[in-house]
């Protein structure tokens, strides 16, 4: 999350020079009048070949997305007769000016290999290369080219998205509502556990929805902890039934996919429940669950499938272990759970489970929360630590064992030091692996039209329009490299990229000071820098730090600890102490976050903070009265009262 | 070493303190010399405290005095003022209790087995909270202690524009002067004058969190505070609220409409319309409460355990004899008049707070106000306090939360054909699972309607709505526009990332 530059390109200027470097073509029939340019040039020096390869599949993009494209020098006769042509056909055309883009000498090049024709204007309509001047009003005169033009409607859809999750969905419902035909291709390959689930993707049915409701769960049995010091009056001791919590959370899913499919039917999306794989340039084979197959083809294609967990690769895990795919529907309470990984799923799995009062292990390699601010997941993991979550640290797995079968059976998990060679043994009921996501990206056809991935993280590298590197092949969400894994982010890319590509929108999705928060027993909400990032980049002395300890209200009566929940903002000296970090460790984190999220992205500083005026009593307010710096040193412990 | 320390601070701030007379003795320079204090804060609540603690931590010589009236009913408290004592404090507390009442009935719906319905023991809670609110008395006075402020515990009148006479409890009387005197005695509850039975019978906020048993069936006159009732019909009491008017006057009236809508049906009756005119105790020891309806002029009656006033509260100006110190009031409100600076009409008198002719009455705003005074006077400051886009939440049990401009507000100042509103309703993740109703869960935002749509409200109802507004006050404060708020991204699943979800306005239907 912390890994986009720190400066933010600043309101009004996302639209101004759209894209000129990144050899992006803008939509082709949106606004443009006869003879409109388009802008084609190539990211950088020549790297021969392989830029010439990009150069090539662009132009063959470009071609392939135009209903007509003009290939012209401005001050060209010729090109200027074709051009008036299309325009007394009131035909909208693509044109590209090879004297006024940088690289036209190549374009050229590249055009008359494709083409066996050296000369400009060089006129492609509906895919088919007509020719030069002199041929395109021949095929005018004796009708052909009419008939090309006709020939519009050369793809089944003006869009396919593959994977109906929070991205592609809401890719899919914007389009469709800007008039375009959308197809949605979603398919949820069963876990090595079997499980799977509808449509909606990972926030729906594996992720944040379920998630938050189990941690609510677990929230629950707090405050009835809590609601005897308030005076509410029972004797017995609650106990928490998992098989009641869980199936009320799958109908609450079930009522979501349902509600999924229904919008994409009122907005006229086709949704088909395939697997899909892209076999050719602008078309696609989806498989269903019987394994039929179908080919669909597209103008544009969106890219969204999202990710899976990712197994050890060791002995046992995928016949023995369950994921996060299969936690929030399992048929049985899980007992005692070891969770393997220190990612926010197994830290916010492992908190509530142990909420429910079942004894949970974290087995973890290295450090917590990788990515997020230290010193607040270190006391994320101590907060977790004393309400009975263990925590073995610097020790993996090497081998799971079934004990027992059962509804939960028995497993021995083997783990071995990562720093010597001790080994410990272990016996669980259940073992859930956290341990990090992969991208759904090695099994799409995505090498047959030549779309480029990451091959170490299968991520897909986009340009800042979520365009891959194959111009009419786009992607969102999950799977886009050095992007936050965030629902909130996966929709609002997707609407904007929809907006751009069928609505003359030229915003685009701005990925600074993107808000989150861990739904962890003590939640932590963070927008902006960790500590160690603007460390990193603005370095130590430029910064400063304020913090506290606070504690909530509601906690006093209910006689929970002082000195836990913690705030901390990190401010940059040398631009009137703005705040580049946000951290708060409390509850209701998320809603506190929020708003102060909205508040960095019109440039909060530490006075705007001071001048504030808190709202009491509450836990935000805590942000208003900072004044202990952290370079100070001074104790920040609550000590007794207010 | 620590006491030493101490000492040397003490003699540092005296002598300061010598220098200035000398050189700042404007009237009566010969006698300034000998006066008590640097500082005189008369008033030991939360604008009073923040005040003296300020100009003690800036090396003055400082005194607090403060003395809690004992209510009609004999109520009496500590050191802090109404918010730590009959106010935020202990209500926000009871509002917990009345939301874990409502948490313990959705626990089932997420798999705990706990026997429904919960009985409530309003003894347990009180005293919880009792406890808590002594514990921050006794705070607050060790906090004065530590910084060398003299404390008295007694009850302050003027006896000119800069010495103030103290009675103590068993009729001491002190003489204190000082420099400068700042007024922070705050309000307390109105009681209804031409109704019959009222002050004997009814009982106020000051009482309510006192009380050691429980209210039984409670009536609620009231026109501005539905919290109390709020709570007591969380914890499951027979509460009846009677109101004259609107609800939550000067708060958005949509939004306080949709308050009421939620309360009453989660079990609160309302009685519009009414206006009560007589309290009488039955030989069975409850309240009978005759009222009459305004519309169409009958009388009618009720019986009670309880019967709380909440009307308004009037400030705590009249036995300060503030005529001898030549200190102006509000002929209408009895509230001290003051300038930009906090001034009153003596030039080195000062007031905070509650008390003072039109300013919110918050906890916060007299707290900030408090500390920047003290900074222009002793500390060299010139900061103004900034009453503007103050947020504030209503504890009712579904919250409102709200900072800014109101729609009436904002149309009224610029126009309806100015004004854009955004709005939406939305559901609680937390409340899917629960089965509870959402209808009023509900966020819209006020906006100028020219591009780029600059913020000048948001309303919010709904859980945790206190801890949704402060964020987006600072974005408001920052001048945030339409586009800036939309462009920040959600944080999924909460409630708070409906506000940046905004996309339909009023205006579109």
């Amino acid at each position: 999350m912390e890994r986009s530059p720190p400066q933010s390109p600043g309101p009004g200027k996302a639209g101004d020079a759209p894209n000129r470097r990144s050899g992006h073509v803008r939509g082709a029939r949106v606004l443009s009048p006869p003879g409109r340019r388009a802008r084609l040039s190539s990211p950088g020096p020549s790297r021969s070949s392989e830029a010439r390869e990009e150069l090539r599949s662009r132009l063959l993009g470009l071609i392939e997305r135009s209903r007509v494209v003009i290939f012209s020098k401005s001050y060209c006769p010729h090109s200027t007769r074709v051009k008036e042509l299309f325009s007394s056909l009131g035909v909208e055309c693509n044109v590209l000016e090879l004297d006024q883009v940088d690289d036209g000498a190549r374009v050229q090049e590249v055009l008359s290999e494709i083409t066996n024709q050296k000369t400009v204007p060089n006129i492609f309509v509906n895919k088919v290369h007509v020719g030069g001047c002199d041929q395109t009003f021949q095929a005018y005169q004796s009708g052909l080219l009419q008939k090309l033009l006709q020939e519009d409607s050369a793809y089944d859809y003006d869009l396919i998205i593959i994977g109906g999750g929070s991205g592609g969905l809401s890719c899919a419902k914007e389009a469709a509502i800007l008039g375009k035909k959308v197809m949605v291709l979603d398919f949820v390959v069963p876990s090595p556990q079997g499980t799977s689930w509808g449509l909606g993707g990972t926030c729906v049915n594996v992720g944040c929805i379920p998630k938050k409701l189990m941690h609510q769960a677990a929230l629950l049995g707090q405050a009835l902890c809590d609601s005897r010091k308030f005076g509410w009056e029972y004797n017995q001791q609650v106990r928490h039934n998992w098989e009641t919590m869980t199936k009320a959370i799958q109908n609450h899913i079930s009522s979501l996919n349902w509600g999924y499919r229904l919008s994409l039917r009122e907005k006229a999306v086709a949704y088909v429940n395939s697997y899909g794989e892209f076999v050719e340039h602008h078309k696609i084979k989806a498989t269903n669950k019987k394994g039929q197959e179908t080919y669909y083809t597209a103008a544009q294609f969106v890219i969204a499938t999202g990710e899976r967990p990712r197994y050890l690769g060791i002995q046992g895990d995928k016949e023995y272990c369950i994921t996060s795919d299969d936690l929030f529907s399992l048929p049985y309470c899980p007992g005692k759970t070891l969770v393997v990984g220190a990612s926010y799923v197994a830290l916010e799995c492992a908190g509530f489970l142990a909420g429910f009062g079942l004894d949970v292990t974290v087995m973890v390699r290295s450090i917590l929360l990788r990515g997020f601010d230290q010193e607040m997941a270190e006391k994320v993991g101590s907060y977790m630590e004393q309400h009975g979550v263990k925590f073995l640290r610097k020790f993996i797995p090497v081998m799971v064992q079934q004990l027992e079968k059962g509804s939960p059976g028995k497993l021995k998990v083997l783990a071995k030091s990562t720093e010597g060679t001790e080994t410990i043994e272990g016996v669980y009921n259940t073992v859930l692996l956290a341990i990090g996501r992969d991208s759904c990206t090695r099994k799409i056809g995505l090498e047959k039209i030549g779309v480029k991935i990451n091959e170490k993280s299968g991520k897909i590298p986009v340009n800042d329009v979520e365009q891959t590197n194959v111009p009419y092949v786009y992607a969102v969400g999950d799977i886009l490299e050095d992007k936050p894994e965030l629902t909130p982010v996966a929709i609002q890319s997707g609407k904007l990229l929809a907006r751009r590509l069928f609505g003359a929108s030229l915003e685009k999705c701005d990925y600074i000071n993107v808000p989150t928060t861990v739904f962890t027993p003590l939640e932590y909400g963070c927008c902006g820098l960790s500590e160690e990032k603007a460390i990193e980049v603005y370095k130590k002395e430029n910064l400063e730090i304020y913090h506290t300890l606070f504690w909530p209200l509601e906690w006093t009566v209910a006689g929970r600890e002082n000195n836990t929940c913690y705030a901390k903002i990190i401010c940059n000296k040398f631009d009137r102490d703005r705040v580049i970090g946000f951290h708060i460790l409390g509850p209701n984190a998320g809603e506190v976050t929020q708003g102060f999220a909205a508040a960095m992205k019109c440039g909060l500083t530490k006075q705007l903070l001071d001048d504030t005026i808190g709202i009491h009593p509450t836990c935000g307010e805590v942000f208003t009265t900072l004044e202990i710096t952290k370079s100070s040193g001074l104790d920040i412990t609550q000590k007794g009262c207010g | 070493m620590a006491a030493m320390a101490v000492a040397l601070r003490g003699l540092g701030g005296r002598f300061r303190w010598r220098t200035q007379a000398v050189v700042g003795g404007v009237r009566g320079a010969a006698r300034a010399g000998q006066r008590d204090y640097d500082l005189l804060v008369v008033g030991g609540g939360s604008g009073g405290l923040a005040c003296a603690k300020e100009a003690a931590q800036l090396g003055r010589k400082v005194a607090v005095v403060d003395y809690v009236e004992p209510s009609p009913q004999g109520t009496r408290w500590g050191l802090g003022g109404t918010c730590v004592n009959v106010g935020c404090i202990p209500k926000k507390l009871m509002h917990q209790a009345a939301l874990l009442g409502g948490l313990i009935q959705d626990a089932p719906n997420y798999g705990w087995e706990v026997a429904q319905p919960v009985p409530h023991d309003w003894r347990k809670m009180a005293e919880a909270v009792q406890n808590h609110v002594k514990s921050l008395n006794w705070g607050h006075r060790v906090q004065l202690q530590d910084r060398k402020v003299k404390y008295f515990n007694i009850k302050a009148s003027f006896v000119d524009e800069h010495t103030v006479c103290g009675v103590a409890k068993g009729g001491k009387e002190i003489l204190l002067s000082a420099d400068h005197i700042i007024i922070a005695t705050g309000g307390r509850p109105r009681y209804p004058t031409h109704i019959e039975g009222a002050l004997e019978y009814g009982i106020t906020s000051d009482d309510i969190f006192w009380l050691k048993e429980s209210p039984g069936k409670t009536w609620h006159p009231t026109d501005v505070a539905l919290e109390c009732a709020g709570f007591l019909t969380g914890i499951g009491l027979d509460t009846t609220i009677m109101m004259r008017s609107i609800p939550l006057r000067g708060f958005d009236q949509q939004m306080s409409s949709m308050v009421i809508e939620h309360m009453a049906s989660h079990g609160t009756r309302f009685l519009r319309g009414c206006a009560p005119s007589r309290v009488r105790r039955l030989p069975v020891g409850q309240l009978q409460v005759t009222w009459e309806d305004r519309t169409t002029g009958k009388e009618d009656t009720g019986t009670f355990d309880t019967v709380l006033w909440a009307i308004g509260r009037v400030p705590d100006t009249r036995s300060l004899n503030l005529e001898k110190a030549g200190v102006d009031t509000s002929p209408d409100t009895q509230k001290i008049l003051v300038d930009s600076r906090e001034a009153t009409s003596v030039p080195h008198i000062y007031a905070v707070g509650d008390v003072v002719e039109g300013r919110p009455e918050l906890t916060p705003t007299a707290i900030m106000a408090g500390r920047l005074l003290v900074q222009r006077l002793f500390g060299g400051s010139s900061d103004l306090m900034d009453y503007d886009n103050v947020p504030t939440t209503v504890f009712t049990p579904l919250e409102y939360g709200c900072v800014g401009l109101s729609e009436e507000e904002a149309v009224a100042r610029h126009g309806q054909e100015h004004v854009e509103v955004y709005h939406a309703h939305y559901k609680p993740l937390e409340f899917t699972v629960a089965g509870r109703d959402a209808s009023q869960c509900y966020v819209k935002m006020v906006c100028l309607r020219e591009p780029p749509q600059l913020v000048l409200g948001l309303h919010f109802l709904g859980p945790n709505a206190g801890e949704v507004t402060q964020g987006f006050a600072l974005g408001i404060k920052c001048g945030a526009s339409y586009a800036q708020v939309m462009r920040t991204v959600g944080i999924h699943p909460t409630c708070s990332e409906e506000v940046v979800k905004l996309r339909i306005s009023k205006r579109s239907g």
